[in-house]
């Protein structure tokens, strides 16, 4: 165990995940979450849905109450900006100058909005999605607001959208590639899921590139592309995915390349700190070996547990199967596993109905499987993929086969 | 408004009042009750609300959907014929005095 404070960095998921499983492990040093938001730590994935259209609020959204911090003696700092790591002396300096001992130093953080470098980016109605502030003023405009154009065909792109039409605003869609959440779903994942969009109003440009948001009065009229057509809008969301913080690692000299880089038990190369969650790239077991940044609730609560059990001295090396989600108006998709880099599927289900999976391979070897409202498939997926058992594509197509009991069976 | 016990593995019990149309699991977050996880927040996506109904008490309970069925397959500790996703509780007049047993993980 350290000797000295174990000081988080960091007040998202990871951070607080690190804080109270430090705690749950009877962890009896003092504990310091530092966030640089003003609020307690709250979950994000619900800003982007309930909590955005106003079905829920910040009471619900925290993570703990108050009580909480002070009952499991986790001192939190709020509204707190790191500046500088010395890792000789072992502190952390703070922008309000303040410095922080720590015996053990945990980053957690995260990740920012990639801010495309387009002229009339700071103009008025020009929005992000990715923290609270950033939500309630997007909450707040998209009450009056009529014709919207999001940048981006990602999750948090689609998940807004879904809102947003509900609300019944017009929304149209700007994605530089050729469909839907490109980076994280298989091909009939994306026709799927842009046909249901489609279907409830939301409008798709693809393979277009915005060259220019229009403003009057410093306000944001719309958008250019590069073709030489415009949209109309009074409300742009950018949504193009985000960029880890890896700026005061770096500046410590700990190395850092699309993400902090950690050893197999998360460790950085200094033995006196780890990186967890978004900021961090580790290898990961589910692709290979290779290295991996993660952005996930499930990375980041994962990651968390790994390192305080390390802390508490019961190291073992990070190995969970990674796993996401997206709720996009009624329609649920559940991913277990890492596809990146498939080259075959096969589909479960019937995609006309709108309940099947999609299971993708590299090579032989199965990496990861979609689910669209069909959750049971994505529980036995979970478990298939931890243990690592075979199903090959004529299994998984054939709805004869009995995954549950695939997913059970004794090895061997 | 209705009581709900939760009992933890060491035997602690603590009793919330509970405002109708909330949820078990959303009661027991904002009141700091130690071993319900709620990863995703209540969306009935991650399996780490788990609670054990007191047998009994079972048909107080709102029904069971797919999905909630579907998830109870991936949890930690053993789902047993009284295993609920705590989300999914929510909570109504005649839940009041339901008694619910946390399991030994969630993760």
């Amino acid at each position: 165990m350290p000797s000295g404070p174990v000081l988080v960095l960091g007040a998202g998921h990871a951070g607080f995940q690190l804080a109270a499983s430090l705690r749950q492990n009877g962890f009896d040093g003092r504990v310091i979450l530092a966030g640089d938001e003003p609020v307690l730590p709250y979950q994000r994935p619900p800003l982007s849905k309930d909590y955005l259209d106003g079905k829920t609020g910040l009471d619900l959204l925290l993570m703990r109450p108050e009580a909480f911090y002070r009952d499991h003696k986790i001192e939190l700092l709020h509204g707190m900006q790191a500046e500088a790591i010395d890792r000789a002396a072992k502190t952390v300096r703070f922008a309000t100058g303040e410095r922080v001992e720590y015996g053990h130093l945990v980053l957690a953080t995260g990740a920012r909005n990639r801010q495309p470098p387009l002229p009339g980016i700071d103009l008025d109605g020009v929005c992000y999605l990715r923290n609270l502030a950033e939500t309630d003023e997007l909450r707040a405009r998209l009450t009056a607001a009529e014709r919207i154009v999001v940048i981006g065909a990602g999750f948090i792109g689609l998940e807004f959208a879904a809102v947003a039409r509900g609300k019944g605003k017009q929304v149209t869609i700007v994605e530089m590639l050729d469909r839907v959440m490109a980076r994280v779903a298989s091909p009939p994942v994306s026709q799927f899921f842009v046909e249901a969009h489609r279907k409830s109003g939301v409008d798709f440009i693809f393979g277009a590139q915005a060259v220019q948001i229009t403003g009057a009065h410093g306000k944001a009229t719309g958008i250019d592309l590069a073709d030489g057509r415009h949209l109309d809008a009074d409300l742009v969301l950018i949504s193009i995915g985000v960029v880890p913080n890896t700026e005061i690692a770096a500046a410590a000299e700990l190395p850092a390349a699309n993400g902090v880089l950690v050893d197999e038990v998360l460790l950085t190369a200094d033995p006196a700190v780890s990186a967890i969650g978004d900021c961090a790239s580790f290898p990961c077991r589910h692709a290979g070996g290779a290295m991996t940044r993660l952005e996930s609730v499930q990375n980041a609560a994962d990651h968390a547990r790994c390192v305080a059990g390390r802390i508490v001295g019961k190291p073992h090396p990070y190995t969970a199967l990674p796993w996401f989600w997206s709720e996009q108006g009624e329609l649920r998709l559940q991913i277990a596993g890492l596809t990146t880099g498939f080259d075959r599927t096969a589909t479960r289900g019937d995609v006309e109905s709108g309940a099947f999976s999609v299971f993708c391979y590299r090579g032989d070897e199965l990496a990861g499987i979609e689910s669209v409202n069909r959750p049971a498939d994505h529980a036995q997926a979970r478990r298939i993929l931890a243990a690592g058992r075979p199903i090959t594509p004529e299994q998984a197509a054939d709805e004869s086969f009995d995954l549950r009991a695939a997913a059970t069976a004794r090895p061997g | 408004m209705p009581n709900v016990t939760y009992i933890a593995q060491d035997g602690k019990e603590t009793t919330l009042d509970i405002a109708v149309g909330t949820s078990v699991m959303q009661a027991a977050v904002m009141n700091g009750v130690d071993g319900i996880v709620a990863e995703c927040g209540g969306s009935c996506m991650c399996a780490t609300c788990h609670v054990y109904v007191r047998g009994d008490q079972l048909a107080l309970t709102p029904p069971m959907q797919a999905d909630e069925e579907a998830m109870l397959e991936g949890t930690a500790s053993p789902r047993r014929p009284n295993s609920r996703l705590s989300c999914q509780l929510v909570v109504s007049e005649q839940m009041d005095g339901l008694v619910v047993n946390l399991p030994e993980t969630q993760t």
